[in-house]
């Protein structure tokens, strides 16, 4: 099958590729880039374990043809660490409040929370709730990522007031 | 005091050792993007497997025909069984004693069976070429419905053993019966329930589910033709087992092969057994001389790789008018798919259900089990619980319930009554366990009193009468569980696995510097195994956590153990972790007392270091004892600070609980609303708080899945209807409550540290409680039991036959 040159950015970081028209963006990522911490675990876009940023939005990169990232800006859980090697504030959250366990749903939803804390800086409860709930997670009910989630939205809204 | 020594106490914050809320090693390259699961391996030439699956659930394979799939560009190899039978690895070994086919001998059994297995470059060629595949199938009548395996007419579904009177436990009775297990005084209850004041009987199903881990099964398989090592790197549970049983099936000697768990994306029981995907990931590798992948997808995990429970349980129980009961009886018919595939102990072909009088004095009880065959897929795993433990729970916890309403007592008050006494332990069952230690009454009470069950019923009662007055569609339902679960499996004289023993291990290094390494022979997949075992080492060896590494999971490493599954890590590996220890610190001790120029019984432990009694100032700390370990040991001593333990535990483990869960259903709906979930658990010594809670809180959603919404479900020709994630409930953070947890500790006498075990409780403990809550809902409308999964679709069926549907 003929493979069509693609230019993206993933990670701050200009990448060009050549992809099968029916390569999917989670395989791009995971094979020919290396990215291996966006996951796979359901095919059907149900888990979203391969979340990933595009274009400012959460999109679950099982479902999205490479193709479609053509021009992309893609942020993956890798990117979320800063040059100097310093996590995120969801990063540190989530090993502070327990967040995870096997660790597989973690870049997904640490990726989701992300874009949840720039859609909106102070949810509630409630709100965290529905803004995962694309992202599943098998090992710890969700109570802890729930709290994980509102301490760094916490710690970044004081961050954003300190610097003011 | 005032000398330069720290407090004790401050040493031992430092350490970071038990009942510590350590923070886990694990997540620093979790929470980047630096796990290393199997499908995150990537090595040069490396070539993708993919199946060609039934897609009917009883059907004859006429023929077979790969030559466009072969002429596809980029395709390497298929294989068929005809490809396998030179080999002798068409059929393989199951765990429970039956065979398996690896890829379909002349039939195929169930829908997803393994036909043929395609090699190619890419994991999209490998599927191309899997559609290019056509295979001629006859289909056959497909038996689904356990209840008919034994019919006079069911079809033979196993062609292999259709003449075989015997199996792997004993007499066959029947084409499609698998095994009789009995256990108990048949008599003594057969007594008990004809001379019993009042006898409740139910049939309780406990329907077939799915562990379903977020990361599906996979291996990559390496065979090296110049130097004949194979390395198999993959999702399983039980590395040092998958190596025996792969050296006993491929010929290869064992000791060139090495088995490798990567990080494991959840495990619950779906990554002990041994696949067919392995198999022929092996098999290729062997013949074209390359690593080969194969990892499966979604829907082929849902319908191939290990289904849970389908048990379906007649229960009698017997009691006197105040509800002390007096006997129990229970058969079984479990549905054990086309091949039994169970993962449990060898003289145990119904793990550990014998364990189903619970956590009730019961003075004689019987249960027998009979397994059959169906076109479903193989399995039977214990799915976040020991062995079959989750079954024996929700029988025992249901049918207490249904006897408290026969007998119109409250299901709190007839637990109290019946449950094991603190003096009463070590308490033998009636079925033959030995529960190690439990003060249940204790546990009932405060989680009683946590909730504040007295208010809870009258707000029901309240509800009740608003209900019958018509000022309210919901109506509220309170339920009560109360478990013991036994796990740790166990002790060699009883327990093995293909005649494996079932100790576990732990070997230490002790670097001179006062560092140190341990590895293990389980494996974790979330548990947090690098965190607590070096934990348990701390507090053992004075070296503080952080300076403590952890691994496990490769065979060339770690030493033999059995794995991690059935809760057992922390009461085996967890034992061998504390008395590989412990001969480290009398090795030190020893050491100590050369340094310090005194008797060994002249030096005491204090935290970090052997100081002489009486002379607090005269001390060598376990650095100090490190660093003279390596240089200036006693006359006679050999060098090195190294330690192994295989731990044969005494006995199994015995943790226990408390659950209540209330819950608000819209009666016009079937919508089941959790309101509240409180989970009391007693898992004996508690390692690290933070993990345990989390545990729970995993195990209560699992719980929560289960009873709320999961079943596999087969249609009459043996279609399962909802293998993916659309149908396949796993619950989203907006069905899944905030959970309250809270605990009791009643140390295990016979493990070293008194810890137990405590991955499965609240899925052991919790299906019981969330059905019970919803059965209660309707109780006092004559409802006695209505089966799981509790969907809207159900309860509100539920609803609808009791009368209450809106006009």
């Amino acid at each position: 099958m003929a493979k069509m040159h693609l230019e993206l950015r993933v990670n701050k970081k200009e990448v060009e590729a050549l992809a099968e028209p029916r390569l999917l963006l989670i395989h791009l990522l995971r094979e020919q880039l290396g990215i291996t911490g966006p996951h796979i675990g359901c095919d059907t876009s149900h888990c979203g374990a391969c979340t990933v940023d595009m274009n400012g939005k959460s999109v679950k990169s099982c479902t999205v043809f490479a193709v479609q990232a053509q021009g992309a800006d893609i942020i993956t859980i890798e990117g979320l660490v800063d040059g100097d090697g310093s996590l995120h504030p969801l990063q540190e959250a989530f090993r502070e409040h327990h967040g995870l366990q096997c660790g597989f749903c973690t870049p997904g939803m640490i990726t989701r929370a992300y874009r949840l804390l720039q859609e909106n800086p102070n949810p509630s409860e409630t709100e965290i709730r529905h803004g995962i709930a694309g992202n599943l997670c098998r090992c710890t009910g969700y109570l802890t990522i729930v709290r994980a989630i509102r301490a760094a939205a916490e710690r970044m809204n004081g961050a954003g007031e300190a610097a003011e | 005091m005032t000398s330069e020594i720290e407090s004790s106490q401050a040493r031992t914050q430092k350490l970071e050792g038990l009942g510590t809320r350590r923070k886990r090693v694990e997540d620093i390259r979790f929470t980047q993007g630096k796990g290393n699961y199997v499908d995150d391996l990537k090595f040069p030439g490396m070539l993708f497997g993919g199946f060609v699956r039934s897609p009917y659930g009883h059907a004859r394979v006429k023929s077979i025909n790969k030559e466009a799939a072969i002429k596809l560009p980029g395709v390497k190899a298929v294989l068929t069984a005809e490809d396998l039978k030179p080999l002798k690895l068409h059929w393989m070994p199951t765990l429970a004693g039956d065979v398996q086919a690896v890829l379909a001998d002349e039939k195929v059994l169930f829908q997803g069976q393994e036909v043929a297995f395609v090699v190619a470059e890419d994991r999209y060629i490998a599927a191309d070429a899997v559609d290019l595949i056509e295979v001629d199938y006859e289909e056959l009548p497909a038996l689904v419905d356990p209840t008919r395996s034994m019919a006079g007419d069911a079809p033979v579904l196993r062609d292999d053993l259709k003449d075989k009177t015997s199996g792997a436990h004993g007499p066959r009775k029947h084409h499609n019966h698998v095994f009789t297990w009995e256990v108990g005084d048949a008599a003594g209850t057969a007594r008990a329930l004809a001379q019993a004041a009042v006898v409740a009987k139910e049939q309780i199903v406990y329907q077939r589910v799915h562990p379903c881990p977020l990361e599906t099964c996979g291996c990559v398989a390496s065979m090296n033709k110049v130097d004949g090592h194979l390395t198999l790197w993959g999702t399983f549970q039980a590395p040092h087992a998958v190596r025996t049983v792969a050296s006993l099936i491929s010929g290869i000697p064992e000791h060139k092969i090495r088995i490798v768990s990567p990080d494991i994306g959840g495990g619950f029981g779906n990554k002990v057994g041994v696949y067919p995907g392995y198999i022929c990931a092996i098999v290729a590798s062997i013949v074209l001389g390359v690593p080969v992948k194969w990892v499966e997808d979604r829907m082929e995990n849902l319908q191939a790789t290990a289904f849970a429970r389908d048990y379906h349980m007649t229960g009698e129980i017997a009691a006197s008018p105040d509800g002390r009961i007096t006997g129990l009886r229970c058969h079984v018919l479990a549905d054990h798919g086309a091949f039994d595939a169970c993962a449990d102990p060898t003289k145990y072909p119904a793990g550990f259900f014998s364990i189903c009088t619970g956590s009730y004095d019961i003075p004689v009880a019987h249960v027998t089990v009979d397994g059959v065959y169906t076109n479903k897929a193989p399995g039977g795993v214990a799915y976040r619980c020991s062995f079959r433990v989750t079954e024996a729970s929700y029988f025992i916890e249901r049918m207490i319930d249904v006897l408290a309403r026969k007998l119109a007592i409250d299901p709190a008050e007839i637990r109290r009554r019946n449950l094991i006494r603190k003096e009463q332990f070590p308490y033998r069952s009636a079925l033959g366990w030995e529960y190690d230690s439990g003060d249940y009454v204790t546990a009932l009470d405060k989680s009683l009193a946590a909730v504040d069950y007295a208010s809870l019923r009258d707000e029901q009662r309240r509800n009740r009468e608003a209900f019958a007055r018509g000022e309210t569609r919901r109506l509220m339902g309170i339920g009560v569980s109360f478990f013991t679960e036994i796990v740790g499996a166990g002790p060699i004289k009883n327990c093995d696995i293909l005649g494996l023993g079932m100790f576990d291990s732990c070997e230490i290094r002790v670097h001179p510097t006062g560092s140190a390494i341990a590895r293990l022979g389980t494996v974790s997949q979330g548990q947090g195994h690098a965190t607590t075992f070096a934990q348990i080492l701390a507090s053992e060896i004075g070296i503080p956590a952080e300076n403590i590494t952890i691994e496990e999971g490769d065979t060339v490493t770690a030493p033999y153990g059995l794995g991690t599954y059935g809760s057992r890590s922390t009461p085996v590996a967890g034992a061998a972790t504390a008395m590989a220890g412990r001969k480290i610190r009398a090795k030190a001790q020893m050491i100590a007392a050369y340094l310090l120029e005194v008797h060994d019984d002249d030096l005491e432990w204090d935290v970090d270091r052997f100081r002489v009694k009486g002379v607090p100032e005269m001390s060598k700390t376990m650095t100090e004892l490190a660093f003279a370990a390596y240089n200036n040991v006693p006359p006679g001593m050999e060098p090195g600070l190294e330690a192994v333990s295989y731990y044969d535990p005494p006995n199994m483990t015995y943790p226990f609980g408390a659950y209540v869960c209330v819950v608000d259903i819209d009666i016009d709906t079937g919508v089941t609303e959790i309101r509240r979930f409180y989970a009391l658990d007693d898992c004996g010594t508690r390692i690290n708080p933070m993990i345990i809670e989390g545990q729970v809180h995993g195990g209560l959603t699992e719980a929560l899945a289960i009873a709320m919404g999961q079943e596999m479900d087969y249609d009459e020709y043996g279609n399962l209807k909802n293998a993916s994630l659309l149908d396949f409930f796993l619950p989203t953070a907006v069905e899944t409550p905030s959970w309250e947890t809270d605990y009791t500790t009643t140390p295990s006498p016979h493990h070293p540290i008194g810890a137990k075990g405590v991955g499965e409780s609240p899925n052991v403990g919790g299906v019981s409680a969330f059905s019970n809550a919803v059965n209660d809902a309707f109780a006092h409308l004559g409802l006695t039991h209505t089966a799981m999964p509790h969907d809207h679709w159900r309860v509100w069926k539920t609803a609808q036959s009791l009368g209450l549907a809106a006009g």
